[in-house]
């Protein structure tokens, strides 16, 4: 009996080593290997935390508002709005609470609280400014988003909805640091400007939407429905961020701008001209 | 066995309860829905992106499809069927020629008894019209 014990002591013991050691003993002899598939590597080029200077890759759909042109046309803006709710067959709910925002008006110290001091112009505090979904490079409501139902299109960077998928949960909401999300907590349609758009859908109560930078009429070859309002006079610049060549991006390397909170670490793809 | 009356009794009953939906209609399913081909495609157009068969069987598919090529994939690029060109969408393509969507959509519909929710979002022929 004894010597059985004593046995299975040393087998027990023995095994115990061997599963202790075993798999320091593979990671010291593969180390190479298991670095590089380790998932580490990776999710470090991938980790935009918006202090660093990495650059997204591919078409990055993105638009800079010239302010300069809009302090003295303050109806242009109205244009594009309503270009824009035209377009979509957005509702338009006066109530604060429901309202249903694509691109609306705000003022200087809301759209910018970063950058905002009790000295401002005349002109800048007067003004309103046009916001709207920022279409981020680092979007906070994709990350919230359990469904799916909002996503960055790969082809041009638009952070887009599917509203077939949006359960309503309104996560992606509370995510968004610029409020340019809104919920239909009422049927919608009643409140549509009519004719409706033909070739656009409305959209039902219970569903999130936003702002999606136009991806319909783009794939027609068309501006985005508030540039289109403001043709000919370059308030709202759009392109493509990552071409040199792009005109936005020519407006970019020229002039001063800002972006709304960008310690939000979301890398806003629109920019302001102020 | 204890209660053999009871027992089968019983399951005589269950079985018959089960099976309601089956023999209540005397093993008829009802007259299936009527429709002349004018009310189907009022505007005549004989062409459309597959044979009516496979319409029939499988269009939620190819809606699920165009829909995800269109939103997930932006991949908006016009499907051509024997040269003719036809945009993806429910609403912008189906309904060019179907134009008739209680009659093209819901008389089926309500025939197999299921309620899909397109309707809840995109816009029928007639409430756009209506709304002109």
């Amino acid at each position: 009996m004894d010597t059985k014990r004593r046995k299975f002591l040393k087998m027990a013991g023995a095994s115990v080593l061997a599963g202790i050691g075993a798999p320091a003993i593979v990671k010291l002899s593969t180390k190479d290997a298991v670095a590089a598939g380790g998932g580490h590597g990776a999710a470090k080029a991938s980790h935009g935390g918006g202090h660093g200077a990495e650059e997204s890759s591919g078409v990055r759909l993105g638009m800079v508002i010239d302010m300069r042109k809009f302090y003295d046309n303050q109806g242009m803006l109205d244009k594009a709005i309503e270009s824009c709710y035209r377009v979509h067959n957005t509702p338009k709910i006066d109530n604060p609470k429901s309202e249903i925002k694509w691109i609306w008006k705000t003022g200087y110290g809301n759209a910018f609280p970063e950058k905002s001091h009790n000295h401002r112009s005349h002109t800048v505090h007067e003004s309103s400014f046009p916001v709207l979904c920022n279409h981020c490079d680092n979007p906070s409501c994709v990350k919230a988003c359990p469904t799916k139902a909002t996503f960055v299109v790969e082809k041009n960077g638009i952070v887009a909805m599917d509203f077939h998928r949006c359960i309503g949960c309104r996560f992606c909401m509370a995510a968004c640091p610029y409020g340019a999300r809104s919920f239909n907590w009422e049927d919608p349609r009643p409140h549509i400007d009519k004719p409706y758009n033909a070739d656009f859908p409305t959209r039902m109560r219970g569903v999130v939407e936003k702002c999606n930078f136009c991806g319909e009429r783009l794939a027609l070859g068309q501006e985005p429905a508030c540039v289109e309002a403001c043709k000919g006079t370059g308030a709202i610049v759009f392109g493509d961020l990552n071409d040199p060549k792009s005109e936005v991006r020519k407006v970019l390397d020229s002039e001063f701008t800002i972006q709304r909170k960008p310690s939000a670490g979301t890398k806003p793809s629109v920019f302001y001209i102020v | 066995m204890y209660n053999k009356g009871t027992v089968i009794a019983g399951l005589a009953i269950f079985v018959l309860f089960v099976t309601f939906p089956i023999w209540f209609n005397g093993l008829d399913a009802g007259a299936m829905p009527k429709y002349t081909e004018a009310e189907m495609v009022p505007n005549g157009e004989k062409a459309c992106v597959a044979p009516a068969d496979v319409m029939r069987d499988t269009h939620m598919q190819l809606l699920n499809e165009w829909r995800d090529d269109v939103l997930r994939n932006s991949d908006r690029v016009m499907v051509k069927v024997d040269g003719k060109e036809y945009r993806k969408g429910l609403q912008i393509a189906c309904m060019e020629c179907h134009s008739n969507k209680e009659k093209f959509c819901d008389s089926c519909h309500e025939y197999a008894a299921v309620q899909p929710t397109c309707w809840d979002c995109h816009l029928t022929p007639a409430a756009i019209k209506e709304a002109q």
